[in-house]
């Protein structure tokens, strides 16, 4: 089991990225050098009425500087309250957390959703296999110029501003792409169409799963999926999305 | 200086514990905190058979607490005493487990399998606001109290704690009752039933529309219940409800608490308890406290 490291991080720099959506970088301890694609990381409120830490997937790694980078959308009090923390402040964080993407040499698709498709980019860098990034987004974009150095992108937007009008899916179709794995984060309708092409074209399909955490460790039961087999820690089906997960084989959950 | 604490005849190297489901068997808390500086390791309720719990959402944040309706999910006795006692035992510090049911038997069935264990007490939860049956059920009416604490004690073979809920009229009630069925000592509190409600999706933020509310926002309640539990009974008291610092835990203590039992602050800082225990100690040395258990009830 890797290990897991609670830790006071720095804050290197901070900027909104687009609407609402903040990008943050992070200097580490250990957190880094230990961390792969796919996983996140507990970061704590400092107001004290706020008691659950916020699970927040990683971006991108920087191991040799020891620098973690969260893209994040403010969507309550937490993340606002994170939005507003400087350059040179710190928070307390816990990481690495949950088990990642795996990496395989096959021909891929890396298929994001609005603020799902963050911990895509860490990924990319790392898969050396032939790649296509589908990207959809409601309507402004981010993190576009970080993707077109790897490669370039198929963009869906939903209100046709930019790229294919529509869902993910639809980018596919009209581009009339194929791969032999699949990995996916993002909204749940888009993880089940996701899941439902993976079925259909009979590819093997990774996804990255969230839901409402507390201990963000795997004590709690707070966060479990339905799973196909039965989980190892209390043998009833039910596997823990910040521990076994959050990255699952599509077929292995229910959601 | 003085920490150790005797709970029914069970020496605890000092009074922090964990609060039963917030800290599983140890096992993923064990990579933060040191176990064996604990006082006790509370497991996560167990039954006679896997529980598979509540539909997801089950935790919703609240101000200053936190909602949960897990739902007691749990892997069954068998995988508990296979894995996690076997586990918990490396260390050096006390086991207590906690035990649920759907019925009093299911109770029954577990303490007897826990009988031949290396189990330093039992705790039973008849306190569980999130399920249907067992659970709080137990825990309402002071005649149900005494009947399940007397069968249970006559299948017991370690000292039997009554984990009592604070969703009552009268809680010394409830204390006199399970003191009169033979338990020889009182958790207290669990959880307050809530609910919490997402105005912008007009939906229940958990599934299961109501959650055991819980975190500093109850610890005043806590601190009133054990004092007025302290008021009515001779039997330790262990005492919990949003405790997140040594000074909570002193608190606890004075109002009348043996012992005290940590919960939702673990997920507010994994290496809480170890925290506790070392504040504890720092409060002694300030007041000039030698023995710990001089501040039990010690409020005036």
């Amino acid at each position: 089991m890797a290990e897991k490291f609670k830790e006071q991080a720095v804050i290197i720099r901070q900027e909104e990225i687009s609407y609402g959506i903040y990008s943050m970088w992070l200097k580490t301890d250990k957190i880094a050098g230990n961390a792969k694609p796919g996983q996140f990381i507990s970061i704590y409120c400092h107001e004290g009425s706020r008691l659950l830490p916020r699970p927040i997937s990683i971006c991108e790694i920087d191991r040799a500087d020891q620098a973690l980078r969260i893209v994040y959308r403010v969507q309550g009090k937490g993340t606002e309250e994170f939005s507003k923390m400087r350059t040179g402040g710190s928070v307390d964080i816990v990481g690495p957390l949950g088990n990642g993407f795996p990496l395989k040499g096959k021909k891929a698709f890396l298929i994001g959703g609005g603020i799902g498709i963050p911990p895509l980019l860490q990924l990319a860098k790392e898969l050396k296999c032939e790649k296509q990034l589908i990207l959809g987004y409601q309507d402004s974009l981010f993190l576009q110029e970080e993707f077109k150095r790897l490669c370039n992108p198929y963009v869906a937007t939903e209100d046709g501003s930019y790229g294919t009008e529509g869902n993910v899916m639809d980018a596919i179709r009209e581009n009339g792409l194929e791969a032999e794995i699949i990995y996916a984060c993002g909204p749940t309708p888009m993880l089940r169409a996701v899941k439902a092409y993976a079925q259909e074209k009979n590819i093997e399909c990774w996804i990255s799963l969230e839901e409402r955490m507390a201990c963000g460790i795997g004590a709690c039961l707070g966060c479990v999926c339905n799973s196909k087999e039965k989980d190892a820690h209390t043998n009833v089906n039910n596997k823990r999305i910040c521990k076994e997960g959050p990255v699952f084989r599509a077929e292995e959950v229910e959601f | 200086m003085i920490t150790e604490v005797n709970l029914a005849g069970v020496k605890l190297k000092n009074p922090v514990m964990t609060a039963s489901g917030t800290f599983g068997s140890g096992k993923e808390f064990s990579e933060f905190t040191d176990l064996n500086m604990l006082g006790a390791v509370v497991t996560k309720g167990v039954a006679n058979k896997p529980w598979v719990g509540n539909p997801t959402p089950r935790v919703a944040e609240t101000y200053g607490g936190m909602l949960n309706a897990v739902g007691l999910q749990n892997p069954g006795i068998d995988l508990f005493v296979e894995r996690d006692i076997p586990y918990l035992a490396k260390f050096d510090t006390r086991i207590i487990v906690n035990v649920c049911g759907r019925t009093t038997e299911d109770y029954c069935e577990v303490v007897q399998r826990l009988a031949s264990q290396p189990v330093d007490m039992l705790e039973i939860n008849i306190s569980c606001p999130n399920v249907e049956e067992g659970g709080i059920a137990f825990g309402q009416s002071a005649k149900a109290v005494e009947a399940i604490t007397k069968e249970i004690k006559k299948y017991a073979k370690q000292p039997v704690i009554m984990k009592l809920s604070p969703n009552v009229t009268d809680i010394s009630e409830m204390a006199k009752a399970a003191e009169a069925g033979g338990a020889d000592a009182l958790s207290l509190i669990n959880t307050i039933t809530g609910m919490k409600i997402d105005i912008h999706k007009r939906k229940f933020a958990l599934a299961n529309k109501t959650g055991g509310l819980s975190g500093p926002a109850i610890h005043p309640v806590a601190v009133r219940m054990v004092y007025q539990a302290a008021q009515a009974v001779k039997i330790p008291i262990i005492g919990m409800g949003g405790i997140m610092t040594a000074e909570d835990a002193i608190e606890m203590i004075l109002a009348g608490a043996s012992a005290v039992s940590v919960g939702t602050a673990n997920f507010r800082n994994p290496q809480v308890t170890m925290e506790i225990v070392q504040g504890i100690r720092e409060y002694m040395e300030e007041y000039n406290v030698e023995n710990i258990n001089e501040l039990v009830g010690a409020v005036e």
